[in-house]
């Protein structure tokens, strides 16, 4: 596990303020200002922080979409800010995204086929030109749509199942890091989970590394090895997940924790809630020192002049990375280890296949399967088809119904 | 200014003539079988399709569901802000204290939304008209609907805002939107809602848009507003989280439907129906390590063809024939809880 | 506007029954949508008949445009002479008939031009952006302030024809103007469209699996930014047909003896009040030629964009 794949130093990312008549630039805004943690090979790192925190514009600098400022992304022994041309295509290969809108993120005038198909096209000695079909269709087996819908626009499918073609593009490459931009932040609650438990499979099987930026905590401890957390262009903290979780330091990362709601009614009024006063700064114009200090109850003189340092702070138990002058731990929120609870499959199952999809190609269009529940996968009708256009028809129609889902 | 003592017991700076809309026993609204139809050039799609329950005085009625569920239609239906067309309500009331808004003439309607029933948005941004200040927006909630002069209108307005907590209150009164954070917005818009002391207040997504260190803050200010002023909240959402913090009785609706409803304790500990445990085996908890996530499999079904007997039928791994041909009725399958399940006490057996 | 999305991105063909893996593109969508309209149809069915005038009047009429007789000159229409007879004594139905040639082939060429030129500086200033854009930005800016026809008529008064110019010339010098003057706006369109499109998830997708702009923009950025441009092409068409009639009319696009529906227009000014149906016929097709380039325009961005009904 030691074997790191990607390692970000001080990754800076500031965008200018052109302002006045002349356009000249009046400031910056520092979207990311000063990042620098290590990738494992196989792990998933999660990166969370509310809006306005740069996970997004880090998540571009990953992937070298945006140039930083200044900073070095090392990948497997590789500087990649150094590489140009057609070096740099060939590393794009090893490091792919998938991004959050399901809607914005596939092309509405290319078939599935062609845009899952897309990498090889740009790299064509992956793949002969005779095999490409085949793979497309190995890949939508692989994330569990039906390999006979290559033909369909993305405009066909829900937003669940575009997510999942946007999957397939990321991986048709074998990259070794998949940067997940928020990938099930704009899905349905129960669609989610289906989601999560593919990206979960597909890392098993192709040994990936995932960079999986949410703003969601729950998700992100539940998918996540370790976890970085943001704060204004910087990490105040960052550990495994039961470190993060379970002995934050840092005032940021507790209040925060303390914030999201739990979905158990016996909690109520139970858990301790900090209340932060006030609004995240401006990125323009952030505060001095410690970035928290603004709105943080530890604040100290020493924290709006000295900029704490992201080392390794005792937390209790053992010591992961803070950034906070005072950094102690704090019991947030009660840990339930349920790693040996067997999920009851009466009711929901951990299935990655997509089941309207399978269905479909089993032919059972519109005939009722009698044994609903038989060897353990489902049958059943397809609930209806994979038919998107209504589903965002509806959206549409019954305004604030859907569009921006953020759960917490 | 003399404050009247009205059924609401802490009315905040009423200057409102008693309302001619007196709640009996506590009952402010009641939804009776209710039908809401889009009709498109694709077909009818069918949002609502017999959705009965009822809001007393102080009470949090969360309305949980996903999208295309018929959640935030429900709540425009009872707002009375449906477009129509393409939108129809074929059948159904809606009792606010006995009158039905459904038949009552437009102009009578018009006068209940504000003072009696109002309604806070998931887009505050979009809500709020950008070309006006804040202050003035309030402001003419009083000038409109009590009468006050610009002065008193104003004045009115910036305790508003300090009552929901927007910091230098009588500074920002003249700010615009695009000046207010997203939470802070929201705080607007709930000074909005709250201004003429509405009996009921219907929060749609109200802080999905937000931040969670925002969100906290907005449902504790709404909590807060809501016992102050004995108001009924329907909160509408997606968020099984915010709600098993807030509310006290839930209706889950799915396909139109509402598909369990029951005491909030109750449905947490112990799901009636298989959508409902579903959903709650499908979310990652925070409070939780080494859980495995299962999922509903399939989508949410179209509503120009939702599925016979049960719409949750081919998502469901206990269907049975019964469940393809029957529709399972909302049914009281122990003392205070109701289930729309066949097997409805298999599922509460666990 | 409910009714109209649900019917652009619901697709009926797509219920249960219908066999798996059938694709529907949103061009075979628009198409879809297309079919269903009258004014489609109508306007189509204008335009073609239009274009058949253009390449083969024969097939129309067999009197000759330009055979005179001058003794029935402005004779009313008969069964003879369906339209009448002009000054000159020719038959108003054949010249209508030979005068769609001017027109479709300046609106069509000018139309190609304009698209092209437009399209293309509209592209690169978008999508390259900076300094590029800015200077592109500029003077399209400069061009679009001249007024269509005040320069077509500054710019056909300079390089004035004689009466020995040829036909073709004089056609290509009309277009040149309509070209010249007519890009900005496309470039306009074209850019903001481009704009729009560039910062949608699957331009930065392909960009990340390391595609090369070229690549980009044909796959990506083009057949998403295209219709807009295709529609207001359709329009523009119609108005530049108009524009070669007016410059035509005026004395400074073509002139007699070239046969166009704008000489055409001013012949028949000298006698109007005596023999209205001089300038009925040839004015009458002008209008339906122009009007049906507009409806199909109309009805190809209702099909495109249905949100905008």
């Amino acid at each position: 596990m030691a074997d790191a794949i990607l390692t970000a130093t001080d990754l800076v990312k500031h965008y200018p303020i052109k302002g006045g008549v002349l356009r000249r630039t009046v400031g910056h805004v520092k979207a990311v200002d000063g990042v620098s943690f290590q990738l494992m090979r196989g792990e998933t790192l999660g990166i969370v922080g509310e809006s306005g925190c740069g996970k997004s514009t880090l998540g571009r600098l990953l992937m070298r979409l945006e140039e930083p400022t200044s900073g070095t992304l090392d990948f497997d022994g590789i500087d990649m800010y150094s590489k140009k041309g057609s070096e740099m295509r060939k590393l794009r290969r090893d490091i792919q995204i998938v991004f959050q809108d399901p809607y914005t993120s596939l092309n509405p005038r290319m078939t599935v086929g062609d845009i899952i198909g897309e990498p090889f096209d740009i790299h064509p000695d992956v793949v002969p030109k005779a095999g490409r079909r085949k793979a497309v269709q190995d890949l939508l087996d692989m994330v569990g749509l039906n390999p006979e819908h290559i033909n369909r626009y993305p405009h066909q499918f829900s937003g669940g199942q575009r997510q999942r073609i946007g999957i397939a593009r990321g991986i048709a490459l074998n990259p070794k890091v998949l940067i997940c931009d928020e990938p099930v932040s704009a899905l349905d609650v129960s669609v989610q989970a289906q989601v999560v438990n593919l990206m979960e499979k597909l890392q098993d099987e192709l040994g990936l590394s995932y960079v999986f930026i949410a703003h969601d905590l729950s998700v992100v401890r539940h998918i996540s090895d370790r976890v970085g957390v943001m704060y204004l262009g910087r990490m105040a903290e960052l550990g495994n997940e039961d470190e993060v979780y379970q002995h934050p330091t840092h005032p940021y990362t507790q209040a925060l924790l303390s914030a999201v709601p739990v979905p158990d009614p016996t909690l109520r009024g139970k858990r301790e809630q900090i209340v932060l006063t006030g609004d995240v700064p401006s990125p323009a114009n952030p505060p001095s020192g410690c970035r928290f200090h603004t709105r943080c109850w530890k604040a100290q003189e020493k924290c709006k002049v000295d900029t704490p340092e992201l080392i390794e702070r005792p937390d209790g138990v053992g010591a992961h990375f803070s950034a906070c002058h005072f950094a102690e731990p704090r019991l947030v929120i009660e840990t339930v280890d349920v790693s040996d609870v067997e999920p009851d499959e009466r009711f929901s199952s951990t299935e990655v296949v997509d089941p309207g999809a399978l269905l479909e190609r089993d032919g059972a269009a519109t005939t009722a399967a009698d044994d609903v529940v038989s060897d353990g996968t489902q049958q059943g009708e397809p609930v209806g088809e994979p038919d998107a256009s209504r589903e965002d028809v509806f959206r549409e129609e019954v305004r604030g119904d859907a569009p921006d889902r953020r759960d917490i | 200014m003399s404050t009247i003592s009205t059924r609401r017991g802490n009315r905040a700076e009423a200057a409102a003539a008693p309302s001619k809309y007196q709640p009996q026993d506590g009952l402010l609204l009641e939804v009776d079988d209710l039908f809401v139809e889009f009709h498109t050039d694709d077909g009818v799609a069918k949002a609502i399709n017999g959705v009965s329950f009822d809001l007393r005085q102080g009470e949090t009625l969360a309305i949980l569901g996903e999208s295309g569920s018929g959640k935030s239609v429900t709540a425009q239906a009872i707002m009375g802000i449906l477009d129509m067309p393409p939108a129809k309500i074929p059948a159904g009331q809606v009792r606010y204290c006995g009158h039905d808004l459904l038949t009552m003439p437009e102009d009578e309607r018009r006068k209940t939304r504000g003072p009696e029933i109002s309604m806070i948005f998931q887009d505050a941004l979009s809500s709020l008209n950008p070309v006006f200040p804040v202050g003035w927006q309030i402001a003419e909630m009083f000038r409109k609907h009590r009468g006050l002069n610009k002065s008193e209108s104003l004045d009115r307005a910036v305790r508003l805002m300090e009552r929901v907590q927007i910091p230098a209150a009588k500074e920002r009164v003249k700010a615009y939107p695009h000046q207010f954070s997203g939470g802070m917005r929201q705080r607007i818009m709930i000074a909005m809602a709250i201004a003429l002391d509405p009996a009921v207040l219907i929060a749609d997504e109200p802080t999905t848009a937000l931040d969670v260190t925002v969100q906290a803050q907005i449902m504790s200010l709404l909590e807060e507003l809501q016992q102050e002023r004995e108001m009924g909240l329907i909160l509408i959402t997606h968020d099984l989280g915010v709600v098993a913090d807030v509310a006290d009785k839930i209706a889950v609706m799915y396909a139109g439907r509402i598909v369990e409803r029951a005491d909030v304790y109750d449905i947490y500990a112990r799901p009636g129906h298989p959508y409902t445990r579903g959903l709650l085996d499908s979310i990652p908890r925070l409070d939780q390590k080494g859980q495995t996530l299962s999922a509903i499999g399939g989508l949410p079904p179209n509503l120009t063809k939702i599925p016979a007997g049960c719409a949750f039928n081919p998502r469901c791994r206990m269907a049975d024939h019964v469940c393809r041909t029957d529709l399972p009725p909302l049914r009281e399958v122990e003392p205070g809880r109701e289930s729309a399940c066949h097997f409805a006490e298999e599922v509460l057996r666990g | 506007m409910t009714n109209a999305a649900i019917s652009a991105t619901a697709d009926p063909s797509l219920d249960a029954g219908e066999p798996a893996g059938e694709a529907h593109s949103l061009t075979s969508d628009a198409w879809r949508l297309l079919r269903r309209r009258p004014i489609f149809w109508v306007s189509a069915g204008l335009i073609l008949l239009f274009l058949l005038m253009a390449i083969a009047p024969g097939l129309f009429t067999n009197t000759s445009p330009t055979a005179a007789v001058l003794k029935e000159s402005r004779a009313t229409p008969s069964t003879e002479n369906w339209f009448g007879r002009d000054v000159q004594g020719y038959d108003i139905y054949a010249r209508t008939i030979y005068g769609a040639r001017a027109s479709i082939m300046v609106g069509v060429l000018a139309t190609l031009f304009t698209t092209l030129l437009g399209a293309l500086l509209g592209i690169v200033a978008g999508f390259a952006g900076g300094w590029v854009d800015t200077l592109i930005s500029r003077i399209t800016d400069v061009f679009f302030a001249i007024p269509l026809l005040l320069g077509g008529i500054l710019f056909m008064s300079t390089f004035q024809s004689d009466v020995n110019t040829s036909y073709f010339v004089i056609v290509m010098k009309v277009v040149l103007v309509l070209a010249l003057l007519g890009w900005p706006s496309i470039t306009r369109l074209m850019r903001s469209s481009v704009l729009q499109v560039k910062p949608n998830d699957y331009v930065q997708a392909a960009r990340a699996l390391g595609a090369s702009p070229w690549r980009i923009i044909r796959q990506h950025i083009l057949p998403n930014a295209m219709a807009p441009v295709i529609v207001v092409s359709t329009i523009n068409l119609g108005v530049y047909i108009a524009v070669e009639a007016t410059l035509s009319y005026l004395g400074i696009g073509l002139t007699p003896p070239a046969i166009s529906w704008g000489v055409a227009i001013s012949a028949a000014q000298s006698g109007l009040r005596s023999a209205p149906h001089m300038l009925l016929f040839p004015a009458m097709f002008l209008s339906l030629a122009v009007l049906a380039f507009i409806m199909l325009g109309d009805a190809v961005r209702d099909a495109f964009d249905p949100k905008t009904r």
